[in-house]
């Protein structure tokens, strides 16, 4: 990897900060007419996830980070690691429950995800926006109300908790936007 | 967009021309340049010799002024490397004027009429004005006189706030980081002058001793909205200080591995014919139009930004 300066620093380029893989976000150029030039930056954490803001003299450079973003197929998991395949090479990548994170809610197999690897191995998992599960448990359906408006907490199948609408049953298989854990309507077979 | 440059630009013209101040229009390619050490030309190659483009007008205008001219301005285009970003474009247009046995507070008033007078005439709206001191605003936020503290001091307080890479700095540079990072966004609303900065940053300013007994210099800065709009010098009239500081430049940059530059000999010259006493300053013209026009970007109010020319 090689090193970016300042002038270099745009939106989404991926560098090293503190011994972390991070993305640039927003880099602003500062420069008092008779001063030094400085750009304040502003960094996404790619391990936590946390957004900071730095500030580097101009011409300061950072090593770039060996990471890449790859859709891959979610295959199963057993308990310790979520395993991955690479489409194309049908190579496989273990993934820890932290890389996984949240995007464990919404696993279902053979999805396509999106796996952040950083130095080869998952960083970071993102679940597809839409995704299509069956519901495990919900309290049992009240036929011919779907008028009402009223909505119900649903477990699905992968553990997570969604609100549905009463008409829903335990089997049903729902669409879910999984940026905001809604419920997007009923699945179509 | 378009219409309000031109609006503004002719605004200007008419302030000066009923103020009796006259335009010149001094060359932008020359065979010298500022030494300043941060300030970088742009290189070009004319009549086979390697020159610059102007960075200012300021050096031509001196020299004008030496030689009898009186209250001059110059509106037009400058250029400076490697400034780009939301407020910045490598070539911007500057309006510069100089008023003869003028201090600057005198000057800071114009300038206070000015942008008064811009915003009325552009958006018959009225904005606030308001002065105050480089270390009273330095101090009361950041607890300590910049004029006064060590440098190790001031070295410290810029790591301790986050901004580890200045702990080995310059004092000009820890003194520029600190203000413009922590002190800048605490300043009012409309236009703000800030006067008596720091001798080391004097520039081409005179020096002197204020009430407290600080050595300062007679430069001021106008923020308008927080944004630095124009920097103005009681200027320096002693061709002796201005070859010195002039000479500090250079060893400067040699210091920090930075373009070589050459002492301007006609300004020098010219100089030591001498300098009439007079104020002078710059306003950035796009950055106010930026303000003018609640613009987020400098590329908003530029016809060709950089990035389409």
């Amino acid at each position: 990897m090689g090193n970016y300066s300042t002038n270099e620093f745009r939106s989404g380029l991926k560098v090293m900060l503190d011994g972390d893989p991070c993305s640039i976000l927003d880099n602003e150029f500062v420069k008092p007419g008779k001063g030094q030039a400085f750009n304040r930056v502003k960094l996404r954490n790619l391990k936590t996830g946390r957004v900071l803001e730095k500030t580097f003299k101009s011409g300061e450079s950072l090593e770039g980070a060996d990471v890449l973003d790859m859709d891959m197929q979610y295959l199963y998991e057993d308990g310790d690691f979520w395993y991955f395949m690479e489409p194309d090479t049908f190579e496989q990548h273990q993934a820890t429950e932290t890389a996984v994170g949240d995007a464990k809610l919404w696993l279902k197999e053979q999805d396509t995800c999106m796996v952040t690897l950083y130095n080869g191995s998952p960083l970071s998992v993102t679940p597809p926006i839409h995704v299509e599960l069956e519901i495990a448990e919900t309290d049992p359906g009240l036929r011919g109300d779907t008028a009402q408006g009223g909505s119900k907490p649903a477990r699905l199948v992968t553990g997570a908790t969604v609100k549905v609408p009463l008409f829903l049953d335990q089997g049903d298989v729902i669409k879910v936007d999984t940026r905001t854990a809604e419920y997007q309507g009923r699945a179509k077979d | 967009m378009l219409q309000m440059r031109a609006d503004l630009l002719a605004f200007l013209r008419t302030y000066f021309a009923e103020q009796s101040v006259m335009e010149v229009d001094p060359p932008l390619l020359a065979t010298t340049s500022v030494t300043d050490i941060n300030i970088e030309s742009i290189s070009a190659q004319a009549m086979g010799q390697s020159c610059f483009l102007q960075t200012s007008p300021e050096f031509f205008m001196k020299r004008l002024l030496a030689s009898g001219a009186g209250d001059i301005y110059c509106l037009g285009k400058v250029f400076r490397e490697a400034e780009q970003g939301s407020r910045h474009n490598p070539e911007f247009t500057l309006l510069e004027w100089y008023r003869l046995d003028w201090d600057e507070f005198q000057l800071i008033s114009e300038v206070e009429n000015l942008v008064i007078g811009a915003y009325q005439s552009i958006q018959n709206i009225q904005i606030p004005v308001s002065r105050i001191n480089y270390g009273d605003c330095f101090e009361q936020i950041l607890g300590i006189d910049p004029h006064r503290a060590k440098l190790s001091a001031l070295q410290s307080l810029a790591e301790e706030k986050g901004y580890p890479q200045w702990g080995s700095e310059t004092r000009a540079n820890c003194l520029d980081l600190l203000f413009t990072e922590l002190v800048e966004p605490h300043l009012s609303k409309g236009l703000v002058t800030v006067y008596d900065y720091p001798a080391c940053q004097a520039a081409l300013a005179q020096t002197y001793e204020d009430a407290k007994g600080r050595l300062v210099s007679r430069r001021f800065e106008s923020f308008l909205n927080g944004i630095e709009l124009a920097n103005g010098y009681f200027e320096l009239t002693d061709a002796e200080q201005q070859l010195q500081r002039f000479q500090q430049d250079i060893e400067q940059r040699q210091q920090t591995n930075r373009p070589a530059m050459s002492i301007d000999a006609k300004l020098d010259q010219a100089m030591q014919q001498g300098l009439p006493s007079c104020s002078g300053v710059a306003l950035g013209v796009d950055r106010l139009l930026m303000q003018l026009s609640d613009a987020q970007s400098i590329n908003e109010v530029l016809a060709f930004p950089w990035d389409r020319c």
